[in-house]
């Protein structure tokens, strides 16, 4: 299989080029939150190995909140992050935006700090890259051309059902299978299909992650003394933790509206400062070494614990790991996102956002907390950024869909499916 | 969890029944024309309550506010912008109107009332035993009212005998609202139940989370001495407490369309077009579901007959959606689940926590409905129709018929909203890719989706058994989100209260 990476370029916005930036980005929209694939500047849809990508300023609304524990507002830059989602390696994918689109992303990088106009732009996009902390990939080696040629698939097999309603009337399901075996391979042998090999995963992605399985559990077990005591401290820290869950403000809630509800799936990105102190700041990096190697290890087909409704997701750490920022690719709207996520994954949510200023208050770091619903989600609004420019490559499809498609093409690829398999799968298309 | 005795004196009659013998209703959407007469009027408006009197009334109103009413009103701004976020914006503001489904034909610049059309300050609801409405509107509707009120548009109702304008018998099931704060919500749901906690439904009370929804609460001082103390915050006083948000949607029903639609597709057949659009609805048209009944009670369905016959029932042992299509109105409305997928133990709880749980298709798909449940209030309008009359091609100059759609619940967002974005409208349902509701769904075209307009039904023999290209039954045709506040609250905002 050919792995998923990811890659985040971050540089601080030229204080006077801030406004030229945001026209820049609103230019490759065909409207507030609805991307044009094929803009000018960075023309997504060529790239054939990108998931979702997206544009966004860093605009912190949040500063402020430190004063809680008597800290004086921080100053950070302003920063424009360019992040997405590849199948392969994320430096051959950056270079290849460089080949194809090197005027847009020079247009756009030169309102950020230290861009030379001639210089190396691939150079440039990796000295300015950012690691993820953790993240999570909805279905591990799940390319975007797997994605396409499985949702073409699906749709072939409807249309064809759907022009011929008759003629499976009374058919058992392992006739049924065997027939549109049948008509799938004529489609494909005609060239009107496409269903790709998987490509055998690189040595060095085999390696790397033989590595992480094994030496990861180590890491974690040594420090797990230390993780206990944080965590005994974090307990005693937490009672008195101040909580800044108020009302988001209306006309910024509103601003965040309009980006959203207009594919089936959403972006959401929010970004807020660690609590005070080594210790927050250790135990969260602990958390999320965690996640990270769930993500990695366990949770690679379609389920992160119970939530399916997640595409791709990551944490980012800025300043030197005092803010954190979340991205993630999720389908429906963020009130249901953020009812799955309270009602399905509390507690992984509280043990990683609890070390955020103000979020509510947690008990033991894994219960209550988002529990305070209404608390919760005016904390996530009042954290959550615009982000002006967002990409998906496959719009009108769910993270559910795709393993429905894929779940049909499993199923193709049988020569005979027992009789209640193939009445699973039959019931599928 | 504050247990706390609802003091049904305060509560307006309609959050806790139906005035189901009540069958004449109408509805007054109002502008403020003068506030201070307003004011006097709402003070002696004779609003009923939630008490139950023997015998029962033979006449009720009530009284709801939208935002720019309590506005209008003079209700103080600070008091104002501490109700919930939703009812704030209202229902026609365009991020909305999207998870909505409020776009196409149903888009609000075409409504009749509400948004941009124009936003109704007040509604006042009048219901009357048979005879009796036109005298009650007559009596109410006086010198001092019209001195108060401008009438934006009256709302008249019709009684189809609980039945909804297709011809099915409507109004079954209901959330049971544990009003006495006997169940623990913050105990895992693992089988459906009925029940709900009180702040499900009114201000001011333990919600499912055992925690309170937005509502403004005000220091204690003589403008607000007549509320009750706030419960979760001492020494202030709550404007919320005993009131609810309702949602009030008109909608208007192609039924005629439905009905050719389905006998077509039938090619004429009435058993085979009965058995159709029971699918659609997933119940037959007398009510009876389409999954067999459990064995055992349900908590919160009663244990009468007809409730053992019509809605002790879960989807639990049709998990394949062949005894009732996923798609069907009744399963996306209400899919009468838990908190976990297949009623685990405590084991396969933690496992399943952890993402170890059943891995079919189509498993731990759903949000656990008691955070998404409704209390539907709606009365039909328009003349009747059976199914075999709407056969016919419509005379001219044909009523309009439908439903207005009326629910309440404590936080719109997460109750109703929900209910209408994620599993009415949404395409994606259950697992499902090329369908909105088969009878309220808007058919909208989505990028990337191949079709909106079918209905999946499976089928045991493997194949689902699919209905293509059903046009749009439902469009809605005016809407308003209000606040239906306590007597105390009424007379707080009549009597200037935090102004």
């Amino acid at each position: 299989m050919t792995p998923q990476s990811s890659f985040m370029v971050l540089a601080p916005v030229a204080p006077a080029r801030e406004a030229e930036l945001r026209g820049l980005l609103a230019g490759m929209n065909e409207a507030p939150g609805r991307v044009n694939p094929r803009n000018t500047l960075v023309p997504f849809a060529q790239f054939g190995t990108l998931h979702v990508a997206r544009f966004l300023i860093l605009d912190d609304k949040t500063l402020d909140d430190g004063q809680v524990y008597g800290l004086p507002r921080p100053t950070y830059p302003l920063y424009l992050a360019f992040l997405g989602d590849v199948d392969g390696d994320a430096d051959e994918f950056l270079q290849e935006v460089a080949r194809r689109a090197p005027e847009g992303l020079r247009t756009v990088f030169a309102c950020c700090e230290g861009f030379a106009a001639n210089g190396d732009l691939v150079g440039w996009m990796k000295r300015h890259s950012v690691p993820s902390a953790a993240e999570y990939v909805n279905w591990r080696g799940r390319t975007v051309r797997r994605v396409r040629e499985e949702a073409a698939l699906h749709d072939a097999l409807h249309r064809h059902l759907r022009s011929r309603p008759e003629t499976f009337d009374g058919a058992n399901p392992r006739e049924v299978h065997a027939a549109l075996r049948r008509f799938v391979q004529d489609e494909t042998s005609a060239g009107r299909l496409t269903l790709s090999a998987e490509a055998a995963t690189p040595l060095r992605a085999k390696i790397a992650n033989l590595a992480n399985l094994l030496g990861m559990p180590v890491v974690l077990l040594v420090a797990s003394p230390a993780f206990v005591l944080a965590l005994l401290r974090a307990r005693a820290l937490e009672r008195a933790d101040p909580v800044l869950c108020d009302r988001c403000d209306p006309a910024y809630s509103d601003q965040l509206a309009l980006l959203e509800d207009y594919d089936v799936s959403n972006q959401f990105s929010a970004m807020g400062s660690v609590k005070p102190g080594l210790l927050r700041r250790w135990l969260v990096k602990y958390v999320l070494w965690v996640i990270a190697y769930g993500a990695r290890h366990i949770y690679t087909r379609g389920r992160l614990a119970r939530v399916r409704s997640i595409h791709f997701a990551r944490w980012v750490y800025l300043d030197g790991g005092r803010r954190i920022i979340f991205f993630s690719n999720y389908d429906g709207s963020l009130e249901s996102y953020m009812d799955d996520f309270i009602n399905k994954v509390g507690f992984g949510l509280n043990v990683v956002f609890s070390n955020g200023i103000g979020y509510p208050r947690t008990n033991w770091l894994v219960l209550d907390g988002c529990a305070d619903e209404r608390s919760f989600k005016e904390y996530l609004r009042r954290h959550q950024l615009p982000t002006q420019v967002w990409y998906k490559a496959y719009p009108g499809l769910t993270a559910i869909d795709l393993e429905r498609n894929s779940r049909i093409r499993k199923g193709l690829e049988s020569n005979s499916l027992a009789e209640r398999e193939a009445r699973e799968w039959a019931a599928l298309i | 969890m504050m247990k706390a005795e609802v003091d049904f004196g305060d509560v307006q009659g309609l959050a806790r029944f139906g005035f189901g013998r009540l069958t004449q209703a109408s509805y007054a959407l109002l502008r403020i024309r003068n506030v201070a007469a307003a004011r006097a009027w709402l003070r002696s408006a004779p609003i009923t309550t939630s008490v139950t009197l023997q015998p029962p009334p033979s006449t009720a109103m009530q009284v709801a506010f939208t935002a720019a009413g309590l506005k209008a009103l003079g209700v103080a701004p600070a008091v104002l912008a501490a109700f919930a976020p939703d009812f704030l914006s209202g229902m026609t503001e365009p991020s909305r109107s999207r998870r909505l489904g409020d776009t196409g034909h149903n888009a609000p610049s075409g409504w009749e009332w509400g948004g941009p059309v124009g936003v109704p300050h007040l509604v006042v609801m009048f219901y009357a035993a048979p005879g009796g409405l036109d005298a009650l509107v007559r009596e109410t509707t006086g010198g001092a009212w019209k001195e108060a009120f401008e009438v934006l548009r009256w709302l008249g109702t019709a009684d189809l005998d609980e039945h909804e304008p297709f011809g099915f018998a409507d109004g079954i099931s209901q959330p049971h609202i544990d009003w006495t704060g006997q169940r623990d919500p913050r105990r895992a749901q693992v089988a459906y139940s009925n029940v709900v906690a009180p702040g499900e439904l009114l201000l001011g009370y333990g919600n499912e989370y055992a925690k309170f929804t937005d509502r403004p609460v005000v220091e204690a001082d003589a403008a607000s001495a007549g509320l009750l103390p706030a419960v979760d915050a001492p020494g202030k006083r709550d404007v919320g407490r005993n009131g609810t948000y309702l949602v009030m949607r008109q909608l208007r029903q192609d039924v005629r369309g439905f009905w050719q639609f389905v006998y077509r597709q039938a090619d004429g057949d009435p058993a085979k077009a009965e058995k159709l659009a029971a699918a659609m609805v997933g119940r037959t048209r007398a009510g009876d579901p389409l999954v067999p009944v459990e064995d055992e009670e349900i908590p919160g369905i009663g244990a009468s007959d007809k409730e053992a016959r019509q809605n002790r029932f879960t989807y639990d042992k049709d998990p394949a959606g062949i005894g009732c299509p996923f798609g069907a109105h009744l399963r996306r409305a209400n899919p009468r689940n838990g908190d976990y997928p297949g009623r685990p133990s405590w084991v396969f709880r933690l496992l399943t926590l952890l993402g170890f749980g059943p891995r079919g298709f189509r498993d731990d798909l759903m949000s656990s409905v008691r955070f998404h449940r409704i209390l539907r209030r709606g009365r039909e309008f328009g003349p009747g129709l059976s199914p075999e009359d709407a056969l016919a091609s419509a005379p001219p100059n044909e009523p309009e018929r439908g439903l207005h759609f009326i629910c309440l619940n404590a936080n719109i967002s997460r109750q109703f909203e929900f209910l209408q974005n994620a599993w009415i409208m949404s395409t994606k349902f259950s697992g499902l890719s090329g369908e909105s509701d088969p009878l309220v769904g808007n058919r909208e075209r989505i990028e990337g989706c191949p079709a909106t307009d079918e209905f999946v039904m499976p089928q045991d023999g493997g194949l689902c058994r699919r209905v293509s290209g059903i046009p749009q039954f439902v469009t809605v045709r005016g809407g308003e989100y209000f606040f239906l506040p306590g007597l105390r609250a009424l007379r707080y905002f009549a009597g200037a209260g935090g102004a």
